[in-house]
């Protein structure tokens, strides 16, 4: 890894934590206003445990949520563009989905699947599932007209037209699509816990907040930013081994 | 490989913009190289999409027939001037497209038999990425040869190439390509001359017919007739225009 790679970042998080710190001293704010770096990372070493237990309840809602509706999303796309019906009846169904503020639905889900695991994985599901779609549906339609010229002349089924040309052509699209939806699938599963749950990153931010332990949400949330981060970097490798 | 038909396209085309060609008559003999010249945008490639049964985007009046009177599109292979490899394909898989595509078992054994002569027998299980621009037309010559059709559609294929390449691949079409009816659509009148046994320019107004330099093809590159030729051919397309 080339020195710069590492440099750059560790800067910026240097520069945030000193302009962070700034404001705390320079304004004297009450710490359970906003509280300084310093107090954050000592919430965070006494709660580590604590943190740790719902940071894995979260990750596990994010994967499952991506898992299927990364599934989900890319059999939508591939069922659009195999067939002509499918797209003139689902697609304007998606589109319009995507106008209704799907956080709104959280409190239903709620209703619907309980308070435990699946109305969180449903909800980060529901976010995913569209910029998944969209993305890998895009690529999909968009194969060179050479290479489906070429496969009309050598006579090819149009099964294998879509397995062979139009699919690996698109996959570094899902990657695309697949790298939104890593940094979506966290903002859902967090709704999903606000709205009602025993457990979770969102349920433990709820928590200290109530009980004005600032630091201890501030703490929460940064682990949840850095959790994103993680994923997001994972999913940019898995992008970048489809797009090969 | 089924014979070789001969080929007459008799007819014009429209576009929604108005005419593309007024009524035009090519024939293309059994088993040999024709040449199709003309400016950028005249509708050579038009002719060669409706002989292979693809969407042309054009109105076409009139006749396409094969001197057997059997269909036509099944017939033909088509190369273009981009290669049209996969590049998550190897060169091998990429030579056996054409079984892949209709479901069939390929016969890698000839694929790799025609590697082999187009000169790519070590480089079978490479991706395009890493062969040369004309490696990668040797391999789509392969592809080309793999479906052993009797009529071939060649798309300015040796455009993008540079002067030495192309006068190479031109070579090694002709040698591979033998007893096939080929239809070259080209706007480089050297090549036209190098390759055609019989040339024809297309403009709006119609078709001609010019007289092809004498020789067996690929005629030489420093043949004087042929060079004599391709400036004739090249004033030609100027005054046209």
């Amino acid at each position: 890894m080339r020195a710069s790679a590492v440099l750059w970042p560790a800067s910026a998080t240097v520069l945030a934590l000193v302009v962070w710190q700034g404001i705390v001293s320079t304004t004297g704010v009450a710490s359970f206003i906003l509280p300084g770096p310093g107090s954050v990372a000592e919430a965070w070493w006494q709660n580590r445990m604590l943190i740790g237990e719902h940071t894995l309840v979260t990750l596990s809602e994010v994967a499952l949520g991506l898992l299927i509706g990364g599934i989900l999303g890319a059999a939508t796309a591939l069922s659009l563009a195999s067939s002509r019906a499918a797209q003139e009846l689902i697609r304007p169904m998606l589109v319009f989905s995507q106008a209704l503020p799907v956080f709104a639905l959280a409190p239903i889900l709620t209703l619907w699947l309980g308070y435990g695991l699946w109305s969180k994985v449903a909800m980060a599901v529901l976010i995913i599932y569209f910029p998944v779609t969209s993305a890998f549906f895009d690529g999909l339609m968009r194969t060179p007209q050479g290479w489906l010229d070429l496969a009309q002349t050598m006579g090819a089924r149009p099964r294998a037209v879509l397995w062979r040309i139009r699919v690996p052509h698109a996959l570094p699209s899902l990657g695309t699509g697949l790298k939104l939806a890593a940094v979506y699938a966290p903002i859902g599963a967090v709704i999903g816990e606000w709205v009602g749950a025993s457990r979770g990153l969102g349920y433990l931010m709820l928590l200290a907040n109530g009980r004005a332990k600032t630091d201890l949400m501030f703490a929460a949330m940064l682990t949840l930013g850095v959790m994103s981060v993680m994923l997001y970097v994972a999913a940019d490798r898995a992008a970048q081994r489809l797009a090969r | 490989m089924t014979p070789a038909p001969a080929i007459r396209i008799k007819g014009a085309a429209e576009t929604e913009a108005g005419r593309l060609f007024a009524p035009v008559t090519l024939d293309l003999k059994s088993g040999e190289w024709t040449c199709l010249l003309g400016a950028s945008g005249v509708g050579k490639s038009t002719i060669l999409r409706l002989i292979a049964g693809l969407d042309a985007h054009v109105d076409f009046d009139g006749q396409i027939t094969a001197s057997d009177s059997l269909p036509l599109p099944e017939r033909v292979a088509l190369m273009a001037q981009d290669d049209l490899l996969f590049p998550w394909a190897t060169v091998l898989d990429n030579v056996c497209t054409g079984a892949h595509l209709r479901k069939e078992q390929p016969d890698t054994g000839r694929a790799l038999e025609l590697l082999e002569r187009v000169g790519l027998g070590a480089h079978a299980r490479k991706k395009p990425a890493q062969l040369s621009g004309g490696q990668r037309q040797r391999a789509a010559l392969a592809r080309t040869l793999m479906e052993d059709r009797p009529v071939i559609l060649l798309d300015e294929p040796f455009s993008a190439l540079d002067a030495k390449t192309r006068s190479q691949m031109q070579d090694l079409a002709v040698e591979l390509l033998k007893g096939r009816t080929v239809l070259l659509v080209t706007h480089d009148p050297g090549e036209a001359a190098r390759l055609g046994q019989k040339i024809a320019v297309l403009e709006h107004r119609g078709m001609t017919e010019i007289a092809p330099p004498k020789g067996p093809i690929p005629r030489g590159v420093d043949d004087t007739e042929t060079l004599t030729a391709a400036g004739a051919l090249l004033r030609r397309l100027r005054e046209a225009a």
